[in-house]
């Protein structure tokens, strides 16, 4: 499209304003946390690492850091499984109530977490009678982390054909054979991508969290939120909040890599590379509510 | 080896026999592939939903503090009737729309720019700079601004001042938080929509604002509400971010506080976002956002 140099310097002007207003406080926040002051003066009164080392040997930290790796596993597990199964019986069949089916996948994320959150808590504790633990908040993660895995799935699904599928089921494979051999590999970087997103946002996630964990567990959000209030600790929740930034944007990196090295694959297809472009990413969109 | 010979076509053949039992019966297909999925889904989380809906007519007994299993009205009375619940719910539903507006307008010029003016290098670039830092650490970024508006933060040390009015300070930060989740869709949007269509109206001697009225902004249309699903409803049900950086209550924050000392009244006021999101998905599904999705 030919656009005058007006309107270019214009828009030129948003993204810069866009990409200011993104990044101004991750560099605040990042500074912080070298600053040697206790409060939050600013500017910061000297250069210190002492809150990293002190982050690093903080207990508490620490566990809520392992308790949020081991949930964010579990969950993204279940949601590759439930959402693959999901996606093939979408994609490659038609059935009534299909359109349901995307309606029902996306509702646990569309709804507020708030919502999601008190369900579970009273279906737990009325009509199960359990306890909370960290099981409770895999299943809560679990329910909203398989609409990423499904969207993933989905639109990678639909850019490929099922006739490998049937030609392998031609030549005598059975449906299981099938679906290791030519079902998965095709899928493969897809799922990764969303389980790649699917972990993140259960790492990130505090609101179901709150409705669904034990009392005396902790996932990383949660130490967070309970450590705001302590001035004490003021330092090293700075230290923490910048560690979490750049440790959150290593999955995120690998699933936008692994999406784009796709797309390039998939430009030698008939030029379907831009909408391949739209597609992925918007799938990737979904990913984090 | 014989014996594993054996094993293995006894193996194969029970996979042929599953194979038969499935082959030309697509629905028991399609029924195994959602069994998992769906049960999960359906009990899970709409039988959770129908928990809550359920314990939003129920209520506490007045002497015993006791959950008392017995339909009644008074939660929904209560939260009709009495003001302050129609003022929390209203001002919730407005910050969610200012919000959505908000991102709105923020992402479509560097959407714009990504889909339809950047060369393909400069494209990865910033899809990686508005991806990587929005993604995730929602905790975080809170943090941050309640850090950077805080007395003697940040925007007091530049003479900016930080905002008082505790609307304008969880606009801000929601503004702020849900901002990716309306570039992206935008930018998909963008990206589908054929240059050659760009030219044509072009061609046909329409002026660039003309071709934006006409041409671009009803086919991103879609694709706009499909982001404003999330920047919408995440702002609905946050509670987190008015309680660290405002004193005012939304939706949110009186279900967190009814929800340990009064779980019926709790569960009556959580309807209020259910009913409204369930109306706005419904909209969007008209409107098309689904295929944006």
């Amino acid at each position: 499209m030919r656009i005058s140099g007006r309107t270019r310097g214009l828009l030129l002007g948003g993204v810069g304003l866009t990409l200011a207003f993104i990044y101004i406080p991750l560099l605040i926040i990042g500074l912080y946390a070298f600053s040697s002051g206790t409060t939050l003066e600013w500017p910061p009164p000297g250069f210190t690492f002492e809150w990293f080392e002190k982050a690093f040997d903080n207990p508490g930290a620490r566990d809520a850091f392992w308790t949020s790796i081991k949930v964010a596993l579990i969950a993204t597990a279940v949601a590759i499984i439930l959402g693959t199964l999901a996606s093939l019986a979408v994609v490659r069949h038609r059935f009534f109530g299909r359109e349901t089916i995307s309606f029902l996948v996306i509702l646990p994320i569309a709804l507020p977490g708030i919502v999601t959150g008190i369900a579970l808590n009273s279906t737990f504790s009325q009509v199960f009678g359990i306890d909370l633990s960290l099981f409770t908040v895999v299943v809560g993660h679990a329910t909203f982390c398989i609409v990423v895995v499904y969207n993933n799935a989905v639109a990678r699904l639909r850019r490929s054909s099922a006739s490998f599928e049937e030609a392998s089921a031609d030549l005598g494979a059975t449906p299981w054979y099938t679906f290791r051999r030519v079902t998965l590999p095709n899928m493969r970087t897809a799922l990764i991508a969303g389980a790649l997103l699917a972990f993140a946002l259960s790492f990130d996630e505090i609101i179901v969290t709150t409705f669904t964990i034990a009392a005396g567990e902790q996932t990383l959000p949660i130490w967070f939120f309970t450590n705001f209030a302590r001035p004490a600790n003021l330092p090293i929740v700075n230290a923490v909040a910048a560690l979490v930034i750049v440790f959150s944007m290593i999955p995120v990196y690998i699933a936008h890599r692994l999406s784009s090295e796709e797309t390039v694959g998939a430009a030698g297809g008939r030029g379907a590379a831009k909408d391949t472009t739209g597609t992925t990413v918007a799938a990737e969109a979904t990913a984090v509510p | 080896m014989e014996a594993a010979d054996v094993t293995a076509s006894a193996r194969r053949s029970a996979g042929h026999r599953l194979a038969d039992l499935f082959h030309g019966r697509p629905r028991l297909q399609a029924g195994a592939l959602l069994a998992g999925p769906v049960g999960w889904l359906v009990i899970g989380y709409i039988g959770s939903l129908a928990v809550l809906l359920v314990t939003a007519f129920w209520s506490l007994g007045e002497l015993s503090g006791e959950l008392e299993k017995a339909l009644t009205f008074s939660n929904f009375d209560q939260i009709l009737t009495e003001p302050v619940y129609r003022e929390i719910a209203g001002r919730t539903i407005l910050i969610a729309a200012l919000v959505t507006i908000t991102d709105a307008l923020l992402a479509f010029p560097i959407a714009f720019f990504m889909a339809k003016v950047a060369s393909a290098r400069m494209r990865g670039v910033l899809i990686v700079s508005v991806l990587l830092p929005l993604w995730s650490g929602y905790l975080v970024k809170v943090y941050t601004w309640r850090t950077i508006m805080s007395e003697g933060g940040v925007l007091s040390w530049v003479g900016v001042g930080a905002p008082t009015d505790d609307l304008v300070r969880v606009w801000l930060v929601m503004s702020y938080l849900w901002l990716p989740f309306m570039i992206i869709p935008v930018y998909a949007g963008l990206e589908r929509i054929s240059d050659s269509l760009l030219s044509a109206s072009e061609d046909l001697g329409a002026h660039p604002w003309k071709t934006f009225r006409s041409v671009i902004l009803p086919l991103v249309f879609p694709a706009v509400v499909a982001g404003s699903i999330f920047t919408f409803s995440l702002t609905l049900g946050d509670f987190i971010t008015p309680l660290l950086v405002s004193k005012t209550q939304f939706i949110g924050n009186v279900v967190y506080a009814n929800f340990s000392n009064d779980l019926p009244l709790a569960a009556a006021f959580a309807t209020v976002p259910i009913v409204v999101m369930i109306i706005y998905l419904l909209v969007a599904r008209r409107l098309g956002a689904f295929e944006h999705l």
